[in-house]
């Protein structure tokens, strides 16, 4: 799923500075799931911005909650036509699409990212993400046994380990594991060493040239 | 027909030489000329470091333009960290008309070790695809298949690490980097004979010149230092023992020392090519460490 963390409050605050009506909007996807944009985490934002004003700041500001279904999708955003009425800005709990889809849906006001979009990731143990997708349009993980070398090596790099990694671990951040060193376990047990020995060419990077579009689906 | 001065001395079956010439930060070079100078009639080629560690300094091509101005045989090193294919193939080209004939390709350290910690990693390439990027220019021919007018010829060259404490991946990818083309190896820092020798079992099995890495040791902080935050270096417990409680110019001459006996086994052994000493920033201790070593 699409992991974020929100954005510190004094940010918060600081966006807000030119508006007095604001609907913080929640996000049911992803990000409910990350616990960081969800029913919950708008209300917690928005009691946040109630203790803030009582210390004298955001002062003058009315605040309204809501929570829809997906922001990414307009098919799920009509209900903001009622909600977003005499508002003055949108503040936005979903990833950076749904904060785009709803700018675009609603082009008057002023819409405001609440949250930063981190990367597409998995739950590992309580409180912790990882990040496990780059999206780069060329999945190979038929032959790295399931580990992507592009998200999970810190250099990317297709043919195997650079010679910096110490007990597993990478040499750019000693907490993670090196991925490659992964792979080569994985391929082994799986008797698949094959595979890791086959060269991968460069890396065509027409294939995530900006902004992706998929059409005729 | 060797295609550099570095190619002849190693098809020669001579015991070869190189060094690591660590460029200034900055457009001071006058230290860099002054390590050049004493060590171009020492050594058989001079490889000058592509921003080692990830730490802007004055780059690997100036380097190797003044070690051919004054008279010695450079060793470009490339490193697939801070540019992407047209970068790399454009400074090929200008380091083949410049007369620079030997490369040696890296994928180059992680950024996050470095000084510039929030640059942005290239890596377009890595390693083993740059050393094709090399052999596809030399067919005339970039990378997107157009044709080169005038074309270039090097002897090129990639790393390993026999020291490393999973060995098995290493192996794998040598072993890529010599069917992609590399020619020669110089590897990381060389301290556990019995190691490098298992390394040598399986790397002679393959038509490659291999160049023993020796990384001078100034200290027991230092050999300590490295081994937590230097990547691919390990240096073993009995040598750190050897540098325990020793300091300043003791703990030099002890470094000193275990590099000289370490060469001087490695040549009577006759288990590698040569060795290619990296004395970062001390390189005026070359000349001794090769006179204690017998070279």
């Amino acid at each position: 799923m699409i992991v974020a963390q929100q954005k510190p409050l004094e940010e918060i605050i600081g966006m807000l500075i030119p508006y007095d009506r604001i609907l913080i909007l929640g996000c049911g996807t992803c990000v409910t799931v990350c616990n960081v944009g969800g029913e919950r985490e708008v209300s917690l934002l928005h009691s946040s911005l109630r203790l803030a004003q009582s210390r004298g700041l955001a002062q003058g500001k009315v605040f309204s909650e809501y929570t829809v279904k997906r922001q990414c999708d307009k098919e799920f955003l009509a209900i903001l036509e009622e909600k977003a009425r005499e508002q003055d800005a949108v503040l936005s709990l979903a990833c950076g699409v749904g904060v785009q889809v709803v700018a675009d849906y609603l082009p008057d006001l002023a819409v405001l990212p609440g949250v930063n979009t981190v990367f597409m990731g998995a739950f590992s143990e309580a409180g912790t993400w990882d990040e496990r997708c780059a999206a780069c349009g060329d999945c190979r993980l038929a032959a790295t046994a399931g580990v992507c070398p592009i998200t999970r090596c810190s250099k990317g790099i297709l043919n195997g380990p650079c010679g910096g990694a110490k007990n597993g671990k990478c040499e750019a951040d000693r907490s993670q594991d090196c991925a490659w060193i992964l792979i080569y376990r994985r391929l082994e047990a799986k008797g698949e060493l094959d595979r890791m020995r086959r060269y991968y060419p460069p890396r065509n990077f027409r294939t995530t040239s900006r902004p992706r579009r998929i059409q005729g689906r | 027909m060797a295609i550099s001065a570095f190619e002849e001395k190693l098809n020669s079956g001579k015991f070869v030489v190189t060094a690591e010439i660590g460029p200034p930060k900055g457009t001071d070079v006058s230290e860099m000329v002054k390590h050049i100078r004493l060590l171009k009639d020492r050594v058989d080629a001079m490889n000058v470091t592509d921003h080692q560690s990830s730490v802007m300094r004055f780059p690997s091509i100036g380097g190797c333009l003044l070690i051919k101005e004054l008279g010695g045989e450079p060793i470009l090193q490339m490193t697939t960290r801070d540019r992407n294919r047209i970068a790399l193939q454009a400074e090929l080209l200008f380091a083949y008309s410049r007369g620079i004939r030997n490369v040696l390709c890296l994928t180059g350290d992680a950024i996050d070790i470095g000084d510039h910690k929030e640059a942005k990693p290239v890596f377009d390439l890595d390693s083993v695809q740059l050393i094709r990027m090399v052999r596809t220019m030399e067919g005339g021919k970039d990378m997107a298949g157009n044709d080169l007018k005038g074309g270039v010829e090097f002897y090129v060259g990639a790393s390993c690490n026999p020291g490393c404490d999973f060995i098995e991946p290493q192996l794998l990818k040598f072993e890529k980097k010599v069917m992609a083309g590399a020619r020669f190896f110089q590897t990381q820092g060389v301290y556990d004979l019995s190691s490098f020798r298992r390394f040598m079992q399986y790397a002679r099995q393959f038509d490659v010149k291999i160049l023993a890495g020796i990384i001078v040791l100034f200290s027991y902080r230092m050999a300590i230092y490295m081994n937590e935050n230097v990547p691919g270096v390990f240096v073993p417990e009995e040598v750190l023992e050897e540098l325990k409680g020793l300091t300043g110019p003791e703990a030099l001459k002890a470094g000193i020392a275990i590099a000289a006996r370490t060469i001087r086994a490695l040549k009577e052994e006759g288990l590698c090519d040569g060795v290619h000493l990296m004395a970062i920033g001390r390189e005026h201790t070359i000349p001794e460490i090769l006179e204690i070593s017998g070279l």
